[in-house]
């Protein structure tokens, strides 16, 4: 058994009180909002007892789990309570899962992305579980008057196997409730986990099938009327005026004014992302009057002037040009093949690049591109919040609610604990909704109209308010001696406005020469953070490339991948090599294995690509046939080592998700811009990936071990980009560098 | 299509929005009076003024499928159907398919644990149940075809596809 500390943010154990009185929380509990079969009903204590912030056990045995991290697909609403459940040592089938509040005394890191909620969570829960547990056997102890060491526990039940007595949780929940949070707690051993590992079903299954209201969309509240924003139709342009004669005489509207997201002066944090903070706002009793009346103001834009804007990045200040202008796609692709073509910054460097470029004796060199996409959560950005006196509440999706606290409580004026977020189930989210302006707008429009208000955002305001994912351009070079051997490696990228290039990444460390360059283009236009920023044009460019560069050194792309590896692992160029070589080769591996690798089928095309990112390593391998001159993706697939894997089936789910979203932003995905003008606003034009073009199959194989577990929803995503550039070069033998790969052209050529 | 189908065989008429109007809906067995503007919407009246918000929106323009209920048992878009040409047809929601969730494309979805943000498929499920009663031992085409109109943006498209086979299998 592991002994360890219980460090994790101590407060989080300290009771407050004992008795919780069955509180349940908002709407959104699994009591309120679902109606159980009455074979699938648990029985409901009479009283529930507080062990600590994450769990309460009720005195019939029922226990339930506070899940902190925001949900929004990624199913650690199941993951993370089985986490703690598994520790606690209890039944899954008496197991309760709600939705923990916001609360940063309670609770650490309540943010999701990154793929990191696992990852950073697994501690604290598992320490969450195992101190209750044990405060259970110390109270069983103290009845039965035996040592703590004898007693021991079994799904639900503390045993005193010497003398034959045992205590169900829910019969000693109160006395535990009363022991002192243990200074040490035991871990069980990986190989005793069965809870952990394996597959439970989405405990909000029942609910999401049924159309219980559990999204932000769906937050209600007596009194609360709907509002609209009105931004500027260009990025580039700001209010100049408004005339909202003809729209404040339509039916239902209470009022229109502007509102200026951040006070003068403000210094804007990293997720305070706005190209637009001054709107238009539209309150009235029902969504169709609030959005017919939106159409019937008369509102005048004007051009933005030249600025900069100090960003405080966690504390480390950034300045940031916005430029004046209205931008344009093809101008953008010519200014930045012109910076590809200059110098860049050079994180990294490795040997002499130069010279072994100039000794080679091949050269291979590749540009690789992608567009601006927006991420198009099925859910459009919305908020409830209601501003009184002196008190802020809010209710609705955010990924990042720790951090746009801290922005309402700027632009408000209140204190942090005058601020109050309930988490609601996010429909999506890939990073979109950890900016959070729509916040900020939901507690102005309240404030000024005074009511609890839910601002939604339409498909079309929700597509054309920026926060993209960038444009990216990249160039490879790789240099082969006359043994086929890669012998200097150069990646030299940029984009509008930042790079994807990331200086220790895989090949840096398994070539002796090596040279990473990146450059960047100021705009306007915003963006943010994208299900793997960076990484997921990169890991598509980097792998394509390699692919190539195989070929032409006549390599299998597997083993040329692994001889790299094994470089890297023996005898690696370099110290800050940001992967391991054994763990990558590992997933290469297991792909060649469950792909059948080698036993090509006629007519079937395949392609392989590999990438590590957010921790976890993924290989896949695509299979592509061209059928009726378009290509359909028969199969996917993916080998996965993300550490322990919580709970198999919802992580295959994640996995499966990750790759038809890739596939569909290679294939189609793609935001312009003409004048400063998105120039896609809903899903006629916006071309989303559909079930008859997602891949026919998709294996999800996971390496085995019992190193802590990693994230999944990120990692699956980066890689099928290049998976899917290889298989179209063997079904067509044309390489394609520049996505979409498709686009509006739906045949083959 | 059978939006198309449904829309082309009402006479559109549009009223001028300042005007409000009573309509007596039949939603989910229940009679149920709503005094909007006929040009609103089915999704909104459902939503607004009936809080069953199960129904959702996701593009407004019929082009996602997030808002689909049926009109008489047939799947039908509710963002762009008018609440004054529904009359007294019998509209279900997700929350009328089933007591409990049921019905067996609710109970294939649970076997096969489908939903990722569960956002799309209220939409996804209600045009499942309509497309099954229509073809109910459908092939991987059929289901490819009826299902192409509803976007999941999470990508659980082959859950999907497998829970209404499992559902058709019974
Ligand atoms: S909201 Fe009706 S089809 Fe998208
Ligand atoms: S489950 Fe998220 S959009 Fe379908």
């Amino acid at each position: 058994m592991t002994l360890i500390k219980t460090t994790y943010n101590r407060r989080s154990f300290l009771k407050t009180t004992t008795l919780a009185g069955g509180g349940m929380l908002l709407g959104f509990s699994w009591l309120a909002s679902c109606n159980p079969t009455p074979e699938e009903a648990l029985a409901m204590p009479e009283e529930w007892f507080d062990i600590n912030a994450f769990l309460k056990i009720g005195d019939n045995g029922i226990v339930t789990i506070m899940s902190p991290n925001p949900e929004f697909g990624q199913n650690v609403i199941t993951s993370m309570p089985m986490i703690v459940a598994e520790e606690l040592d209890v039944d899954w089938k008496n197991v309760v899962v709600e939705q923990a509040p916001f609360n940063s005394e309670k609770y650490t890191r309540q943010f999701t992305g990154g793929s990191q909620g696992i990852r950073r969570g697994w501690e604290g829960l598992r320490m969450a579980g195992a101190s209750a547990r044990q405060m259970l056997r110390e109270a069983a102890a103290q009845a039965w008057q035996v040592p703590v060491e004898e007693t021991s526990t079994e799904a639900g039940v503390v045993h005193h196997k010497a003398s034959g007595r045992s205590l169900g949780y829910g019969e000693i929940a109160s006395a535990a409730a009363q022991v002192p949070v243990p200074e040490e707690v035991q871990l069980k051993e990986v190989k005793d986990f069965r809870i952990v590992g394996t597959s439970r079903k989405n405990v909000r299954g029942r609910e999401i099938v049924t159309g219980k209201p559990l999204f932000g969309v769906d937050y209600r509240r007596e009194g609360m009327l709907f509002a609209m924003i009105a931004h500027p139709p260009a990025f580039g342009l700001k209010l100049k005026s408004v005339d909202d004669t003809a729209a404040r005489a339509m039916p239902g509207i209470k009022d229109i004014f502007t509102i200026k997201t951040y006070k003068e002066g403000y210094e804007k944090g990293y997720f305070d992302t706005d190209a637009f903070p001054e709107l238009v706002a539209v309150a009235g009793e029902s969504t169709w009057q609030v959005m017919n009346a939106k159409k019937a103001l008369n509102i005048e834009w004007e051009p933005i002037a030249d600025s900069t804007e100090t960003l405080n990045v966690f504390g480390n200040k950034q300045t940031v040009h916005i430029p004046a202008g209205r931008e344009n796609t093809t101008d953008h692709i010519a200014e930045m093949e012109k910076m590809a073509a200059g110098p860049g910054e050079a994180p990294r460097r490795d040997g002499d690049p130069e010279t072994a470029f100039q000794t080679a004796a091949k050269v291979i060199e590749r540009t690789y591109s992608a567009p601006f996409l927006a991420h198009n959560c099925m859910e459009p950005m919305n908020f409830f919040a209601h501003v009184t006196e002196g008190k802020a509440e809010l209710a609705g999706p955010t990924q990042a609610p720790e951090i746009m606290e801290q922005t309402l409580s700027a632009r408000l004026g209140l204190p942090l604990e005058k601020i109050e977020i309930h988490l609601t189930r996010m429909g999506g989210g890939f990073g979109r909704r950890a900016y959070g302006h729509h916040m900020v707008e939901a507690a102005l429009i309240s404030q000024k109209v005074n009511a609890p208000v839910q601002l939604f955002y339409s498909r079309e305001d929700d597509m054309t308010f920026g926060i993209y994912r960038p444009t990216y351009q990249i160039t490879y070079r790789a240099a082969l001696d006359a043994d086929n051997n890669l012998i200097a490696f150069h990646v030299k990228g940029g984009g509008i406005p930042e790079h994807s290039v990331f200086p220790d990444r895989f090949p840096a460390g398994a070539v002796d020469n090596y040279l990473a360059e990146a450059w960047k283009i100021d705009s306007n236009i915003t963006i943010g953070a994208f299900r793997a920023p960076r990484s997921n044009f990169t890991a598509g460019a980097e792998q394509s490339f390699l692919d190539e560069v195989a070929e032409i050194a006549g390599k299998d792309p597997i083993e040329f991948r692994l001889e790299l590896l094994e470089r890297a692992q023996n005898n690696p160029v370099g110290e800050n090599n940001d992967y391991d070589p054994a763990r990558y080769a590992g997933v290469l591996e297991l792909v060649r294995e469950k792909s059948g690798w080698g036993q090509e089928q006629p007519g079937v095309h395949r392609g392989l690509s590999a990438y590590f990112c957010h921790n976890t390593y993924v290989a896949q391998v695509l299979d592509l046939a061209i059928e009726n001159g378009k290509p359909v993706v028969k199969r996917v697939c993916c080998a996965i080592d993300c550490g322990i894997v919580i709970n198999p089936d919802a992580a295959t789910n994640m996995a499966e998700g990750a790759i038809v979203d890739g596939i569909g932003n290679a294939f189609y995905g793609a935001m312009s811009f003409k004048d400063g003008v998105p120039e896609k606003t809903n899903f006629d034009t916006y071309r989303l990936i559909r079930m008859n073009e997602a891949p026919k199959q998709i294996d999800v194989h996971f390496v085995q071990n019992e190193i802590a577990p990693t994230g999944m929803g990120e990692p699956p995503f980066p890689p099928v980009f290049g998976a899917l550039a290889n298989a179209l070069y063997k079904a067509t033998g044309k390489r394609h560098y520049h996505q979409p790969f498709l686009g509006e052209q739906r045949m083959l050529g | 299509m059978r939006h198309a189908q449904i829309l082309k065989n009402c006479s559109v008429i549009f009223f001028n929005s300042n005007i409000m109007a009573n309509f007596t809906l039949n939603i989910n067995g229940k009679k149920q009076q709503v005094d909007v503007d006929p040009n609103t919407p089915l999704l909104w009246v459902l939503r607004d003024h009936l809080n069953l918000v199960g129904t959702k929106y996701g593009c407004g323009i019929a082009a996602c499928g997030a808002c689909t209920i049926h009109l008489q048992g047939v799947a039908v878009r509710s963002c762009m159907l008018p609440v004054s040409q529904v009359g007294n047809q019998a509209v279900t929601t997700i929350e009328g398919l089933s007591e409990n969730g049921g019905h067996p494309v609710q109970q294939a979805w649970l076997e096969h644990d489908v939903p990722q943000c569960g956002y799309c498929q209220a939409g996804q499920i209600m045009n499942a149940a309509a497309f099954l009663k229509a073809n109910p031992s459908p092939s991987d085409e059929d289901i490819e075809s009826a299902m192409s109109g509803n976007i999941c943006r999470c990508g659980t498209y082959l859950r999907i596809k497998a829970a209404i086979k499992s559902a058709a299998a019974g």
